[in-house]
């Protein structure tokens, strides 16, 4: 019997474990307590995460408060996914990736005119995989605010310059997210081919919940 | 005194002869300001207020309406939260803000753009370069561990809070605050992703100038940044002068200043193709 290496070090029972296919969308609730791995199945893959208290989901992720609250625009081991409300939502518990995005937004439809030319309109984007997954429970736009772009990376140089520039992850590398709160977890598996956030090829993510 | 406004009509003349009171933070009906652009008519002036040290503001500005925030002792922070006033599920993204602009810092010339790839703002003249469009602001749980109380109701109110009931006003709601840009105080960005806040306090008299590109719902928070590094909750008023002006023109530097931004504005020119 083989040993599944995207399940090494993971602690607990698996409750649930699914390949989200390139360019779809996944929302799931995880519960406090369970640890949600995300793992990049073949490099380069931005994923694009959004978070709501399960309890109240007018509290949602908030991109300021969790860089505010730690002095630090990139997201490491140990950092702490605030609310807007300032409140832990989750916890990086272990990545294998040294750090992620939170400044870089979603794409969308209407941003990608801007960015690349209104030649871009009709392809696919994370804002429509947002809304599609929170449609399915009441949320629409005004709950889409700024999001996490685990996988991705975006320096910011001295001068301000700020871009999405080739990727730090690599095959089989992931992402532990430990749940402080009931959480509903709502992703864009990035469709992007006009950056380098997908190496210009989105591939399928693997999201594995374990207690 | 409890014996002389016993009565309504005592009441009454008590609470009248408060007019004409003037204190430091306080709107100006109708407008006046005495110190707008030269070419700018006295007539077209639409709003002057003072916002108090940890007060809020909410403003509907018509398209090509220009408003100028004064920071009148070096001390405030401006937060501000943008909507398109017609259709307000239309809001500032202040990450396609930064990533369309390839750039990390407001100032002169930079857009702040909606999250339907139009401009709602440009930033048309700043003397003050110390902006933030990444730390957001503060909120209860914030200012409750730093200053001891963090409530609307207290005597350090927090401005997430503030922006509630400013968006409260609007018809709007708890789902509705969105991240929100600070003028005044800024923040660096180290190589390491380290922010260094710059908080001043900075001299006093400095300014900026917005030039609305849609009709639009403009919410202000004056509340210490949240990484102001002081013991005491501190801050200073924001003055606000807004009057109108022309629709941007087709030759317009701004407009014209990147192809990113030239999209945007002709995204906006097609949405009022009606």
């Amino acid at each position: 019997m083989s040993v599944d290496p995207h399940l090494s070090g993971l602690a607990g029972t698996i409750v649930h474990d699914v390949v989200v296919p390139a360019r779809a969308p996944w929302l799931y609730h995880v519960a406090k307590g369970q640890t949600l791995r995300i793992v990049d199945l073949e490099g380069n893959q931005a994923v694009d995460f959004l978070l709501y208290s399960a309890a109240d989901d007018t509290e949602r992720y908030s991109a300021q408060d969790t860089v505010a609250a730690q002095n630090n625009l990139f997201l490491r081991q140990g950092t702490v996914l605030r609310s807007n409300e300032g409140r832990p939502m989750m916890t990086i518990a272990a990545t294998s990736v040294e750090y992620h995005d939170t400044i870089g937004g979603a794409c969308s439809c209407e941003s990608n005119t801007l960015r690349y030319g209104h030649h871009t309109k009709s392809q696919h984007a994370c804002v429509e995989n947002f809304l599609e997954a929170n449609l399915l429970e009441g949320r629409g736009k005004r709950d889409i605010v700024s999001n996490i772009n685990f996988f991705m990376n975006v320096p910011v140089e001295e001068n301000g310059a700020l871009g999405i520039v080739d990727g730090i992850s690599a095959p089989g590398l992931s992402v532990d997210l430990r749940a402080e709160m009931d959480v509903i977890v709502v992703v864009s598996n990035c469709p992007q081919i006009n950056n380098p956030c997908n190496a210009f090829n989105p591939t399928p993510v693997r999201m594995i919940v374990a207690e | 005194m409890t014996e002389a406004l016993s009565n309504p009509l005592a009441a009454r003349d008590h609470a009248r002869g408060q007019a004409g009171t003037v204190v430091e933070a306080m709107p100006v009906l109708p407008p006046v300001a005495d110190d707008l652009p030269a070419d700018v008519q006295a007539g077209a002036i639409l709003w002057e207020e003072t916002i108090a040290a940890g007060g809020y503001a909410g403003r509907r500005l018509p398209r090509g309406g220009r408003l100028r925030l004064i920071d009148l002792k070096g001390d405030a922070c401006a937060s501000i939260l943008i909507f398109n006033a017609e259709m307000p599920t239309e809001r500032l993204n202040v990450a396609d803000t930064l990533k369309i602009q390839w750039n990390a810092y407001l100032g002169a010339g930079k857009l702040l753009l909606s999250d339907m790839g139009r401009v709602l703002i440009s930033i048309v003249e700043d003397d003050a370069a110390t902006h933030d469009a990444f730390c957001g602001t503060s909120n209860a749980a914030s200012n409750s561990a730093k200053y001891g109380n963090g409530a609307n109701s207290g005597p350090n109110p927090n401005g997430r809070d503030r922006f509630l009931l400013g968006v409260a006003k609007h018809g709007l709601q708890r789902r509705d605050v969105h991240p929100c840009v600070n003028l005044f105080k800024g923040t660096r960005i180290e190589a390491d992703g380290a922010i260094t806040p710059q908080i001043g306090p900075f001299e006093p008299g400095r300014s900026v100038i917005l030039r609305a590109e849609m009709e639009v719902i403009i919410v202000i928070a004056n509340c210490p940044h949240i990484l102001d590094p002081r013991k005491d909750w501190t801050v200073a008023p924001l003055r606000a002068t807004a009057w109108r002006g022309p629709i941007t023109a087709e030759d317009d530097a701004i407009r014209n200043a990147t192809p990113e931004g030239l999209r945007a504005f002709q995204n906006v020119e097609d949405y009022f193709r009606r």
